[in-house]
């Protein structure tokens, strides 16, 4: 049961997760890989600004790990998140879980991304053409 | 005491800084501290909700704090 929690400011490597993930107990490995898209609700968005509480955020994180370890029979979990400013296509996160069969994996690399955006202290600004906003502050 | 509030997000614009120092009684609770603060940044009611975090930890309203706790404003999130 290893994870591999991080927050970085420099671009994210998928190969090197993947590198990381794989392991010769494993029988399938799932990666999920979130991109900066290029419009919200029609709009056209430029860029987005990535801020995170960064102690708070790793701690959240791992007591996301280890929820899943707890859910499902899964080997290993990483979890890289970028910060700082990305542009339409960069990758702000990458999830990757190793399991020894592939149901696990699946099951649990969601649980993962879909808790980490509600409960881990990270945001995101959306840069549009005529102004910017901080994504989910207001009802 | 003399409380050092982090905030982050939205709340760094509505306190127009990373941080603010208020004023509170030594022991007093998170729901005492959230009134206090939007009496000074009202638009944080606007907000669709937000948090109290104590030591890294999210806060319930009755926790109490004291001075030496890292207290930080966590508006809704939006990681990933």
């Amino acid at each position: 049961m290893e994870t591999q929690i991080e927050i970085f400011e420099t671009p994210l490597n998928t190969q090197s997760c993947i590198e990381w993930i794989m392991s010769p107990a494993s029988g399938g490995i799932d990666v999920f890989i979130g991109t900066v898209r290029n419009a919200t609700k029609g709009k056209m968005v430029l860029k987005l600004e990535f801020e995170a509480y960064k102690p708070m955020a790793i701690s959240e994180m791992s007591k996301i790990t280890q929820q899943a370890f707890e859910k499902w029979p899964v080997q290993k979990i990483l979890i890289h998140h970028r910060t700082g400013t990305l542009q339409v296509g960069e990758i702000p996160v990458i999830i990757a879980v190793s399991a020894a069969h592939r149901d696990a994996a699946f099951d649990a690399c969601r649980y993962v991304i879909d808790t980490l955006k509600q409960t881990v202290p990270i945001w995101k600004k959306e840069f549009f053409e005529d102004g910017k906003v901080w994504v989910a502050a207001h009802p | 005491m003399e409380l050092n509030i982090l905030a982050f997000g939205i709340a760094k614009d509505i306190f127009g800084a990373p941080s603010v120092i208020v004023n509170l009684d030594e022991g007093a609770d998170t729901a005492t501290l959230k009134t206090l603060l939007e009496t000074q940044y009202p638009r944080l009611k606007q907000l669709a909700s937000y948090m109290v975090a104590v030591n890294n930890e999210y806060a319930q309203d009755e926790n109490s704090i004291s001075e030496r706790d890292e207290v930080a404003i966590i508006p809704p999130v939006s990681g990933g």
